[in-house]
């Protein structure tokens, strides 16, 4: 809520201090209002938290590397698959793009900063504290919480660990942040962009994100909403998941998932943005389909209110129910099409190079789409059936998260970074981390879908021998792909802190298109823009 | 450059050649044993046969691209960037394609829902973590709890082929028959899932849940519990016996007389109590209370040494039958017969360091239950 | 005039302020709840909540006075301006969000669920597992009464929630008036109506908590008397909780106006707040409808 703006010459107020550099010091940090101090700030939580929540992967790879219990006690593998859920999602994938946004948006429009960088500050600090006290469940009494990322009542409510409540209390303050994060989103790009900067003139990431925080808005006080029944359910003996009192567990589904679904596709929407930002400057041809874009983001996120229910087709909800949201579900393929056949086309007749963001980035096309066509097959109800809570879905999910969101959130940070700090990375050091990645990632999850298809559910800690080699594959494919993301931080270390590396130009690339290129240099100063810049 | 693309391409033509091939190889969702089973797999084999096709048309494009359009290839980039005419049939092909796929998705879905007509009813209930069978006209009703010895989930013994999908006492189903399932569950969300049947029902306490099938084949068909359901989620497996409609009556007789019996109070020695005893509470108990007594406090208390199992019998008795509400100490009272109960209490108390020195008896434990 | 040029926004201790008071706020309720049920409240726990009060009320002051004072300097341009007002719409809906799902949870148990409990509907068959149980709404008689004692009687719409309906309605009226007033520079008009809000929304606290009492200790309806206690108390509770932070908002700007801070046309905490209470006017609408009528 600080002041920032645009100031009407002569009769503005000259008493307040102007910072033309950072403050020195940890202090810098924590008094920040700068959005960029803010979102390396994102971007570091975002990678401690993948680096936990990648270790707590491996714990559970390494349990089912061999039938047989070796390591952990199955009660602490629950805990191991439903933290590790959480700190991907909620500290891992969300964190990262609030942190992109924080760099870009305000390059991206021309604006000096984020609209409420108070907000802004408090919108980040608030994570820490709660993902403190998140992680501080494991060692209480009874354990971390053991239900699953998607905590489905009764399990979570009435046969929980008594540490359920700081979990609660955790998403509460997770779902403060993000819903002041989303505000702050909206309110910068309805009101801080640069004059000539018309909504049909925004970048994609700026679309993305805006209909993103659109989406925060709209289901966050829904999470909140339904934990907060779980806690009277717990403590004040409401019977809101009971149904000794006129209840229903399934009522939780309903509402968990109504937050659930738009919250995936949270998770993926700017990852379309930066997608097609590189795919159009690697192909040095204009994006194909602009409009289009815009549109198919926007119906994917209307479309995403009313299907939540096909994470629940063995619930045993009526006929009717079940046929709507597999229609439902199903349209949502249509407009997320368009964006893939935008891509391919973009690329058809380019000139196209391959530097590491852009290798993420095709590969990001080809494996989301794989992912999203297994989507599509879950979609279709009665075949639900059988893929229901087996690893087909874990692979599904993966393979949109993962080689979508993830890699898309490192091509955004090898394409950017230069910008950001002024130097080029590595660029055979980014090469390798992708290959291996890539290799990597594939192992891990490809063979999910045969042993889900052959029967192995989710959420086990051991298993029937005829899954025993496949998951030895997953496993190391696992480790592969987690020991692959150490080149990434030491790439990114010697660029940025180690000062390694070649000087980046004002464009870094080719012939980029955005205001962040052709009217910022590189490093970008600390203050962005000091004058509206112009809009062509 | 040029070899980076290559990999790339032959990586991506190994991934999708493998995936058909490998369905082939069974690896792929069974046909199963139904006719409904049957519908759900040729559903998925078409579906999965677009959805390739789709993925091949895209990737190939875009491979021809990367192969053709790459700047070291001299290729010049062209400057075109929209076209309404492309963009609206690359919106009505794939609506198109939804749509052929959504009507035999629809005609199976509607079959799947009809559960009318049919011959015998079984009520299948969720327990934390086994499953319980009543046959709603025949009066059988039983409990089914994974068989595995503790020793090959420790990896102590070798394991046997059917690991952790082998039951004491599977659900006996006869061919040819319409059998319709009603499912609860006593404590948490359970599913009950046999691949071969194409069935998965969520158990919902408090409510019911209905489905059906109709088996052609007699055989054994395996299955396990898919909703995560606490620390035992992976270990209620789902074993159905089906058998000719001869056989069948033939078990229902059986089981009659067996239950019957079952309910008759014999007297049994201190010793028969504590051997029957260790059975009972290896398949019942161990999974909260642990095989050595010392329980998984403080969600799980340890019974070594607890006040109520060295303190008055008959409130050891009374928790065991009763259970208690709220927690996952579940009502034993249904689920075991009062033999079972009486050997399972005898064995807490002189188990493991808990030389108490009293037992229980049938005959007690038969008087508090009917006392209620 | 020169070329527009931006403002640099100043560092602030107030954000890490706020996040720590938020997590200790919340930490220790966390704590007291969990310790009430699993042992004993600890003086730790209590102690820690008393610090997060005043660490919290110390911190929303000094936020609020900074920025009101860099309001009164002037300080604030007509875009920073916008940004606040198009932040306060969309917090606003996402509080709107916050009560759908209760709403949400109200309409499913009272169409769905308890019918099926019932042996009503599409799911009927469920009702074999609560015999001698019928479906109604509101719901007095639980299926399970042993567990969730149903209440015995039900608060009657046209007594004290009616009397509710009208002190709100009447209060957004009067409260419009004050911005009128405002609007029209009659300092004196402007608190009076104020004052008459306050008033209003005291009463209607006043009578909430009157009706709470009432429904508790005579009708024995509580959180715990099944699922229309629990979606009754969750649904007025959080709005009585929200008209508490509406009055407190137009205390403040009681004060506000006092201190002569609003000019006839840049008063954008007034509005702030004017819009705060008429969305938990029309909050309570829905409730009135939902809960209380139908
Ligand atoms: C980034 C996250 C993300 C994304 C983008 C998606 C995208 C989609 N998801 Fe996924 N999903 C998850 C994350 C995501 N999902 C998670 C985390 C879970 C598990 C939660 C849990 O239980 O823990 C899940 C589970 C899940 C289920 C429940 C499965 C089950 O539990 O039984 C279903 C069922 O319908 C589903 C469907 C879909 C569909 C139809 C899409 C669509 O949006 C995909 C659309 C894309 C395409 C179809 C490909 C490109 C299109 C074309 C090339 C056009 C031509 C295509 C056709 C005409 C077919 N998802
Ligand atoms: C949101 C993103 C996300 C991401 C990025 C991942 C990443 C990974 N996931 Fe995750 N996963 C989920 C979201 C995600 N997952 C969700 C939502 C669930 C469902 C949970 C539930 O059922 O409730 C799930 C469940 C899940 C399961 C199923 C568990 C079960 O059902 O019991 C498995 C099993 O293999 C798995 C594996 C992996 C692996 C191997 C990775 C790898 O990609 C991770 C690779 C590791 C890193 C990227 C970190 C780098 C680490 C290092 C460099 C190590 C160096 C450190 C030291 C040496 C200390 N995941
Ligand atoms: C699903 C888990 C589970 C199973 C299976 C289980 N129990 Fe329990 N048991 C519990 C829990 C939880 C409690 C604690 C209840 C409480 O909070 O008082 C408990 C408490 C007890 C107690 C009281 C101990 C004390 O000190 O409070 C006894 C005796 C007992 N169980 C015996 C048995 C017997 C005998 C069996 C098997 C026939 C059994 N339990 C099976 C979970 C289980
Ligand atoms: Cu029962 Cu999982
Ligand atoms: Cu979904």
């Amino acid at each position: 809520m600080s002041q920032t703006g645009v100031l009407e010459g002569a009769d503005a107020p000259t008493d307040e201090e102007h910072h033309h550099g950072p403050d020195k010091g940890i202090l810098r940090w924590v008094y920040t209002t700068n959005h960029k101090d803010i979102g390396t700030m994102y971007l570091l939580l975002a990678l401690g938290s993948l680096l936990i929540g990648g270790v707590m992967a491996f714990v559970i790879r390494a349990e089912l590397f061999q039938p047989g219990l070796q390591l952990v006690d199955p009660n602490f593998f629950n805990q191991m698959t439903t933290m590790h859920g959480l700190i991907m999602v909620f500290g891992a994938i969300m964190p990262a793009f609030v942190g992109l946004a924080n760099w870009l948006i305000p390059m991206m429009i021309g604006a000096p900063d984020m609209a409420l960088p108070r907000i802004n500050n408090w919108s980040f600090w608030l994570l820490p504290f709660a993902f403190s006290m998140l992680l501080s469940t494991l060692f209480m009494e009874g354990g971390a919480p053991n239900f699953g990322w998607t905590f489905y009542a009764p399990l979570s409510t009435t046969y929980a660990p008594p540490s359920v409540t700081f979990f609660i209390f955790a998403v509460h303050i997770m779902g403060i942040s993000s819903v002041m994060g989303a505000v702050n989103v909206i309110v910068t790009i309805f009101n801080m962009r640069a004059p000539g900067m018309t909504f049909m003139k925004m970048p994609l990431f700026v679309w993305t994100w805006l209909i993103t925080a659109f989406l925060l808005i709209a289901v966050m006080p829904v999470l909140a909403g339904v934990v907060t029944m779980m806690l009277m359910d717990i403590h004040f003996g409401a019977s809101f998941f009971n149904a000794a009192g006129g209840g229903d567990p399934v009522l939780f589904q309903h509402v968990f998932w109504f937050f659930g679904h738009p919250e995936v596709y949270i998770m993926i929407l700017p990852a379309f943005g930066i997608i097609s930002h590189i795919i159009s400057t690697f192909s040095r041809k204009p994006l194909f389909g602009y409009t289009s874009m815009v549109f198919a983001t926007s119906s994917i996120a209307i479309l995403s209110f009313i299907v939540w229910a096909h994470h629940m087709f063995t619930v045993g909800m009526p006929l009717a129910g079940e046929l709507f949201f597999m229609y439902s579900t199903m349209l949502i393929a249509v407009p997320t099409g368009v964006k893939v056949f935008n891509w391919v086309t973009t690329m058809f007749r380019g000139s196209m190079t391959f530097e590491t963001p852009m290798l993420f980035a095709i590969a990001f096309v080809v494996l989301f789409t794989i992912g999203g066509l297994s989507g599509l097959m879950l979609a279709i109800a009665p075949a639900d059936f059988q893929y229901h809570d087996t690893y087909f879905v874990v692979a599904h999910f993966h393979y949109v998260l993962v080689p979508g969101a993830l890699f898309s959130i490192l091509a955004a940070v090898y394409y950017w970074l230069p910008k950001w700090c002024g130097r080029m990375y590595n660029e055979s050091l980014g090469k390798w981390h992708f290959w291996l990645s890539f290799i990597g990632v594939n192992l891990t999850f490809f063979p999910m879908h045969f042993v889900g298809l052959a029967g192995m559910p989710r959420r086990i800690p051991d298993y029937a021998l005829q899954f025993a080699d496949f998951n030895a594959v997953v496993s190391v494919g696992a480790f592969l792909f987690g020991a692959s993301q150490l080149i990434f931080i030491y790439n990114v270390w010697r660029t940025t802190i180690g000062k390694k590396g070649i000087k980046a130009t004002d464009l870094v690339w080719e012939k980029p298109e955005g205001l962040e290129w052709t009217a910022l240099p590189s490093p970008v100063p600390y203050h962005t823009f000091q004058t509206p810049p112009k809009v062509d | 450059m040029k070899r980076v693309g290559f990999s790339a391409v032959s990586a991506l033509l190994l991934l999708i050649t493998s995936q058909s091939a490998l369905a082939e190889w069974g690896l792929n969702m069974t046909e199963g044993v139904t006719r409904v089973s049957h519908e759900v797999h040729d559903l998925h084999m078409t579906i999965f046969y677009i959805c390739v096709a789709i993925a091949v048309v895209v990737f190939g494009v875009m491979l021809y691209s990367i192969i053709y359009h790459r700047k070291s290839r001299g290729a010049k980039a062209e400057n075109f960037h929209e076209s309404t005419v492309v963009e609206i049939i690359w919106t009505v092909i794939p609506l198109v394609i939804l749509v052929g796929m959504c009507i035999p998705a629809t005609a199976t879905l509607i079959d799947m829902y009809d559960n009318t007509d049919s011959e015998i009813d079984i009520q299948v209930t969720g327990y934390q973590w086994k499953w319980r069978y009543t046959y709603l006209n025949e009066g059988v009703d039983f409990f089914s709890n994974l068989s595995t010895p503790s020793e090959q989930l420790d990896n102590t013994q070798d394991k046997n082929i059917n690991y952790l999908l082998e039951v004491d006492k599977p659900l006996v189903l006869p061919v040819d028959t319409k059998v319709r399932f009603l499912f609860t569950s006593k404590d948490v969300i359970h599913s009950w899932w046999v691949p071969e049947l194409a069935v998965k029902k969520d158990t919902i306490p408090g409510f019911i849940n209905e489905s059906w099938t109709k088996i052609d084949k007699p055989g054994i068909y395996r299955g396990q519990c898919t909703e995560l359901c606490g620390k035992g989620h992976g270990y209620m497996p789902i074993v159905v016996k089906a058998v000719s409609k001869q056989e069948y009556k033939t078990w229902v007789t059986a089981q009659a007389v067996a239950q019957a019996a079952a309910k008759e109070i014999k007297d049994m020695s201190f010793d028969e109590l504590m051997i029957q005893g260790e059975k009972v509470y290896n398949t019942n108990c161990a999974a909260c209370h642990k095989k050595d007594g010392t329980g998984i406090p403080p969600m799980f208390p340890a019974l070594k040494d607890s006040s109520i199992a060295m303190g008055d019998i008959s409130n050891h008795i009374k928790i065991v039958l009763k259970g208690k509400q709220g927690t996952a100490m579940s009502a034993f009272a249904e689920q075991l017969s009062v033999s079972d109960i009486a050997s399972v209490v005898t064995y807490e108390r002189n188990a493991w360091g808990n030389n108490k020195g009293d037992y229980a008896t049938p005959m007690s434990v038969k008087k508090i239950k009917d006392n209620k | 005039m020169n070329t527009p040029r931006y403002y640099v926004p100043a560092r602030s201790h107030w954000p890490i302020l706020g996040a720590f008071a938020v997590f200790l706020t919340l930490f220790s309720m966390a704590s007291i709840i969990h310790e009430s049920t699993h042992s004993q409240v600890s003086m730790f726990s209590i102690a820690m909540a008393v610090v997060a009060g005043f660490l919290m009320l110390y911190m929303l002051f000094g936020w609020f006075s900074e920025v009101v004072n860099e309001g009164l300097r002037g300080l604030n341009s007509d875009q920073l301006k916008r940004s606040f007002r198009i932040s306060m719409g969309w917090f606003i809906f996402s509080e709107v969000m916050f009560f759908a799902g209760f709403f949400g949870a109200l309409f499913y148990a009272r169409t769905f669920s308890v019918p099926w409990i019932g042996g009503e509907g599409v799911k009927g068959i469920s009702g074999m597992l609560w015999e001698g149980f019928t479906a109604h709404w509101p719901l007095v008689k639980t299926p399970d009464m042993t567990q969730f004692q149903g209440p015995m009687g039900l608060i009657d719409a046209w007594s004290l929630p009616f009397i509710n309906t009208v002190l709100l309605i009447v209060s957004s009226f009067t409260l419009t008036f004050a911005h009128h007033s405002l609007r029209h520079e009659n300092k004196a008009k402007t608190l009076f109506w104020l004052r008459s809000t306050l008033f209003l929304g005291a009463a209607f606290l006043c009578v909430q908590v009157a009706e709470y009492g009432h429904a508790i200790h005579e009708l024995n309806l509580t959180v715990s008397s099944g699922i229309y206690g629990s979606t009754f108390y969750m649904l007025t509770g959080f709005h009585g909780a929200h008209v508490t932070l509406g009055a407190i908002m137009i205390f403040v700007m009681y004060r506000r106006v006092d201190n002569g801070h609003f000019t006839p046309d840049d008063h954008f905490g007034f509005e702030a707040a004017a819009w705060y209470w008429h969305f938990v006017d029309v909050v309570w609408l829905m409730l009135f409808t939902f809960v209380y009528v139908l």
